[in-house]
């Protein structure tokens, strides 16, 4: 395959094809409603499935069912419309089927606005929808990282009868990139063996829902999820690394704010600063291994993020207090610039950290003028 | 007691049923639609190939009952889930089960655009005037005045709104092809009901667009009556505020011989 220029959305869209893609259910919402008007044209010129939904609500739902029949299915939205796929996506999660959802973020909460974000990290890392559950999460930094981790998404959801969610920001979905995309996959529907498809004089009756109402059963459904959810900890982890041999700092920022210190990381290291990065590609499961074998070796860390800090405390987790913490961030849809990195850099290099205190309050006191 | 002949057999289970007993209230007319489900799926010979979704509500359990696939939607969203497998496996036959609260109040959205779509899908709906699962509060086809546990005084109109006529609603929309009203109350009203879920099977066999059948029913337990009582309610105050009738008849099911 030739590379081509790819508009994120239409990348995502054209991956997903690619990967076997069988259903899309979609609203309208910026910054992704490109992906909804490019597979408006693209599933049904290859005779598969394409509703615009009444809501987002109806969207996930329809993916639900989907699901249940056992068809490589996905949706996509952003920030807002996210929010209201929550109740489906916690049905998902407890009828154990494999789903795929993009979540091109926003500047928020509320309404918010419509520039890039990373604040929607809690809510597809660490919950999102009700009940113990938790979903795959990948975070790309290019088209080009996109295109690849569409195409595994579907891969892990079924692999793991899980939500694969792949989450980034605005500015991501909305500029051009050479990229290369896979070769056409023809669509090969696996014979799942807990698919609602129809008895279809083979089998049994089969049932799918997310209810257990004993208790017990209940439980025993909640461990096994955390059962698949060791495996998957255990075999899932994705990472990218750079200049980490013999760096004294690391910065760590997943999607573009880390695609945005690596800038700022090569500046500082033709400046002799030994600085590195490692940027998470799996945001959950989190690489925590990484981190604490890092923390037992540098000197400090920098976490920056569009967001108030929401990673920071999953980094916070993996380095034990066993080095210092700085933190930085821009929120509601501002995207940092290299610069701004560097400035933290030199600062941390100058040997300005946070030992005792709490690196979000030293960040917004910074931010705020207090300091 | 003596034992009866199979030649003189006159009830059975339906295959379209499993063998478990239902949990149903004494009374409760679910049991009824559910029956009348199943002959009409195993008279049509549907059952290897039919997938039901089930809503929130008494009929959670619906998937318990019937011998095809069955899904367990979330409050309302059956519809959208029945989109998502009938767009998928066209050549299935799908049908939603659906109480009053999960269709016409937190469903609304989900029920007007599945019928706007006309998706080739059979909704079959239970109109028994309140929630019963959650103990019988107030619904959108509450009759005024009518008390619950959520309008103990009697339903106000003035503050609790009017209730609302979906199967006169959804006939407005073009995708519709089959949308009736029928009542549980008596032999002569259940044999009609039977043909109408025939007819509104037969619609989605058809490929004619979406098909529903409003079923009214009874809820002795939440409505404070015996089964008898009830019956009679549904007959007397239940079909003059929602009208037993054809509301939406596609032509080509109007010549269907059953």
């Amino acid at each position: 395959m030739p590379r081509e220029l790819w508009k994120g959305n239409e990348a995502i869209a054209e991956a997903s094809v690619r990967a076997g893609l069988e259903a899309y259910f979609g609203y309208p919402i910026t910054p992704q409603t490109e992906i909804l008007e490019y597979l408006s044209r693209r599933m049904p010129e290859l005779g598969r499935a394409f509703v615009q939904a009444e809501s987002e609500l109806g969207a996930i739902n329809m993916v639900y069912g989907a699901a249940c029949a056992g068809v490589r299915v996905m949706s996509t939205s952003s920030s807002p419309g996210v929010s209201l796929m929550m109740e489906g996506l916690s049905y998902i999660a407890g009828t154990e089927i494999p789903a795929v959802l993009v979540n091109v973020m926003r500047g928020g909460p509320g309404l918010g606005n419509i520039a890039p974000a990373q604040a929607d990290y809690n809510q597809a890392v660490h919950g999102g929808g009700h009940g113990d559950y938790k979903s795959i999460v990948l975070a790309p930094a290019s088209v080009q990282e996109t295109i690849d981790l569409m195409v595994l998404s579907f891969d892990l959801a079924e692999k793991y009868r899980s939500i694969c969610m792949v989450i980034l920001d605005g500015s991501l979905g909305q500029m051009m990139e050479p990229a290369q995309m896979p070769e056409m996959r023809t669509i090969q529907r696996a014979n799942w063996d807990w698919a609602t498809d129809g008895r279809m004089g083979t089998r049994e009756r089969r049932v799918l829902s997310s209810i257990y109402l004993d208790p017990i059963q209940e439980e025993k459904m909640n461990l096994r999820l955390i059962s698949r959810w060791r495996t998957i900890q255990k075999n899932e982890v994705r990472y990218k690394e750079y200049f980490l041999d013999d760096a004294e700092f690391v910065i760590i920022g997943f999607g573009t704010a880390g695609r945005v210190a690596l800038s700022a990381v090569r500046t500082a290291r033709q400046q002799g600063i030994k600085v590195g990065l490692l940027r998470p590609i799996t945001v959950s499961p989190f690489p925590f291994e990484v981190i604490d074998q890092l923390a037992g070796r540098v000197s400090g860390f920098l976490v920056t993020e569009m967001n108030s800090g929401q990673m920071l405390e999953d980094v916070r987790l993996a380095v034990k207090g066993r080095a210092p913490i700085e933190f930085y961030g821009r929120m509601g849809g501002v995207v940092p610039l290299p610069d701004e990195i560097l400035r933290e850099i030199h600062r941390i290099a100058a040997g300005h950290l946070s030992v005792d205190s709490d690196p979000r309050n030293e960040w917004y006191e910074r931010m705020v003028g207090l300091r | 007691m003596s034992t009866t002949p199979a030649n003189n057999l006159v009830y059975e289970r339906p295959e379209g049923f499993t063998d478990s007993p239902t949990h149903y209230c004494p009374g409760c007319t679910h049991g009824v639609a559910h029956r009348l489900i199943a002959e009409v799926l195993e008279e049509m010979d549907l059952i290897d190939r039919t997938i039901g979704v089930a809503p929130v509500g008494c009929s959670v359990f619906a998937y318990n009952y019937f011998d095809t696939d069955f899904v367990e939607a979330p409050h309302g969203r059956a519809p959208a889930m029945a989109t998502g497998i009938k767009r998928v496996l066209p050549d299935r036959i799908v049908f939603t089960y659906q109480g009053d609260g999960d269709l016409a109040s937190i469903g609304m959205g989900e029920i007007v655009h599945a019928a706007a779509r006309g998706e080739n899908l059979t909704v079959i709906f239970i109109n028994n005037a309140n929630y019963g699962m959650t103990g019988g509060q107030m619904a959108p086809t509450t009759l005024p005045g009518m008390k619950t546990t959520s309008s103990p005084s009697g339903r106000d109109v003035e503050t609790q709104g009017y209730p609302i006529r979906m199967a006169e609603m959804l006939s407005t929309l073009d995708g519709v092809g089959y949308c009736v009203r029928r009542s549980l109350h008596d032999p002569k009203n259940i044999r009609l009901a039977k043909k109408a879920i025939r007819l509104a099977f037969e619609t989605q066999a058809r490929g004619l667009g979406f098909s529903l059948v409003e079923l009214l029913s009874t809820c002795p337990t939440n409505w404070g009556m015996t089964p008898v009582e009830s019956l009679k309610f549904v007959e007397q105050h239940m079909a003059p505020a929602f009208p037993l009738g054809d509301y939406k008849v596609a032509a080509g099911i109007s010549q269907v011989k059953i």
